[in-house]
């Protein structure tokens, strides 16, 4: 099911009229069968093109991109999304909006998978309801579970938790922890959350700002399964110390603030 | 000051004394009101205006050969309603109006999500679109009175110049606001574009594509009735120039409110589709 995911030198450049933008510099990742690769990095820096050119919704510039030796060339089923918006698309009911990815199955068959991956959620119960009688909360439960319901080889997620509170932000990332511990998939999340980064990740990617390039890769070695207490602990906050350190140097020298913070 | 959240809930404590800082404001911006509120005021303003006729008229502060008392016009309905030639004149308005408006949604509908989906098109099409949008439908209907002479493919054709070339920017409109994520989303869905035209840009589009509708066909109306002064053999329109002759002013006030009542019944329509097709857009309104 999980599948190997490897960047080799990523390029991307955005041309408009008047400027390019170098968005992402050479970027090199294995993302290995199984591994859950966290990537932050200052806003800005690329991150969520990073995730969207794996996701073949943006093109590279150059480099080469392969999912289990096949080079990616556009958007698929084998690579599942969750996005930061709610994108639920509000005239489908949840289950409708889990089975809309499935049209390659059966229609008998759309339902039943439907189903357990709302159960997977934990939405089974309100799988008759439509987005806008859904917490936001609840929305990226039925998001995660449209993604699920696809068997990606590998889940692809662009800070799906961003838009949430903070009590139902740490639920859904045990949530998520949950699922991952059950089905084994590799997952690429990108995030802007340093603590959320690390307690669900393997391995931590830090990019750089303009160009977006890998400053660091981190090894995280805390024992697994996590748990939300693990968040208090040494090893927890020294990691998240350091991986602070990384980002706000970069965030302050290219949003201007270095020049009013002494 | 302060905030309008949570007042209520200090304002409504038992037996408090009522404190003048903490008093709910009558109008609050956006706060839905009940629907007998929203229908009695619409009753109110409604038998305002007819109150104001009705006393203009009746006292002879007007003259009734400018303006005819309700009774006037009501006897003026039903002579013509006796005689039968008000329901023809009405079905021949209602045909034309609901022709012209199918004729033009029908195309307008298709081209307008092509050039609010792909630039070319949009390219394409917009400057001649715009510029027809731009020359007065009324100033087509000499040449088309040439050219179709006063039969009922003439004033399809000004109605479709009136109605279609607005209606397709705006259509065009509708499907640019369609959110980009949604698109996206869909392609990691695996859907083609073609697909992502029809099952999400369209669906996405659709509760704004009925607004245009409904705007589209009040303006129908407008030059329904411009179209049918001139050239035309039946029709509200044409009831109302042939009164103007015999200086029949009951039965010109007639038609205008039969006019104002159809287009009324035609936008309630519109909205009772739109409420019951597109519950989750009545969020946030």
């Amino acid at each position: 099911m999980a599948a190997t995911l490897v960047l080799k030198g990523v390029d991307k450049t955005f041309y408009s009229r008047r400027a390019s933008v170098h968005a992402l510099d050479d970027v090199n990742l294995t993302l290995e069968d199984g591994e859950f690769v966290s990537v932050v990095g200052a806003s800005g820096c690329g991150k969520s093109t990073l995730l969207r050119i794996v996701a073949g919704l943006e093109g590279a510039s150059g480099g080469e991109l392969t999912l289990d030796g096949a080079p990616l060339t556009g958007p698929g089923r084998d690579r599942g999304m969750v996005f930061q918006q709610y994108t639920l698309y509000p005239w489908l009911s949840a289950q409708d909006n889990v089975e809309f990815g499935l049209r390659h199955l059966p229609r008998g068959r759309r339902s039943e998978v439907a189903r357990r991956f709302l159960d997977v959620v934990g939405l089974l119960d309100f799988a008759g309801s439509y987005p806008f009688q859904l917490s936001g909360g609840m929305q990226q439960r039925v998001a995660i579970a449209r993604a699920l319901a696809l068997r990606p080889s590998i889940l692809l997620m662009d800070e799906p938790l961003g838009a949430l509170d903070a009590q139902t932000r740490s639920l859904m990332q045990e949530l998520l922890l949950s699922i991952w511990e059950r089905d084994r998939l590799s997952v690429l999340f990108v995030t802007h959350d340093i603590d959320e980064a690390i307690f669900l990740a393997d391995r931590i990617c830090v990019l750089s700002a303009k160009p977006g390039r890998v400053r660091e890769v981190i090894d995280v070695h805390l024992p697994r399964p996590r748990q939300f207490a693990q968040q208090v602990e040494r090893e927890f906050l020294e990691l998240k110390q350091y991986v602070r350190s990384l980002i706000h140097d970069e965030a302050a020298r290219n949003t201007g603030f270095s020049g009013v913070l002494q | 000051m302060g905030t309008r959240y949570g007042r209520g809930t200090l304002a409504v404590t038992a037996g408090a004394p009522r404190v003048p800082h903490l008093r709910r404001r009558r109008l609050q911006l956006y706060e839905p009101v009940q629907k007998r509120t929203y229908w009695s005021l619409a009753v109110v303003s409604l038998c305002a205006v007819f109150g104001i006729w009705a006393l203009l008229s009746y006292t002879g502060a007007v003259q009734n050969l400018f303006l005819p008392t309700p009774t006037q016009v009501w006897q003026a309905a039903v002579t013509e309603n006796n005689t039968g030639i008000l329901w023809p004149d009405v079905g021949a308005s209602v045909l034309r109006i609901v022709l012209g408006f199918v004729i033009s949604s029908v195309v307008a509908i298709p081209v307008g999500m092509l050039m609010g989906s792909y630039k070319v098109f949009e390219a394409a099409l917009e400057p001649p679109i715009d510029f027809m949008r731009y020359t007065p439908a009324v100033a087509f209907i000499p040449l088309t009175l040439i050219w179709f002479g006063t039969s009922t493919t003439q004033k399809l054709v000004i109605l479709f110049i009136a109605i279609f070339f607005q209606e397709v920017l705006l259509i065009m409109d509708n499907v640019k606001n369609v959110p980009m994520p949604f698109v996206d989303m869909a392609y990691t869905l695996g859907l083609s574009p073609a697909q992502v035209v029809r099952r999400v840009i369209f669906r996405a589009a659709l509760p704004g594509i009925v607004d245009t509708l409904r705007i589209s066909m009040g303006w129908g109306w407008t030059y329904l009735v411009v179209v049918e002064l001139v050239g035309a053999t039946d029709g509200l329109g044409f009831q109302i120039q042939q009164a103007q002759r015999y200086l029949d002013t009951p039965e010109i006030i007639l038609g205008i409110i039969i006019i104002g009542v159809l287009g009324l019944i035609f936008d309630f329509s519109f909205k009772g589709i739109y409420a019951r097709a597109f519950p989750y857009m009545s969020r946030g309104r």
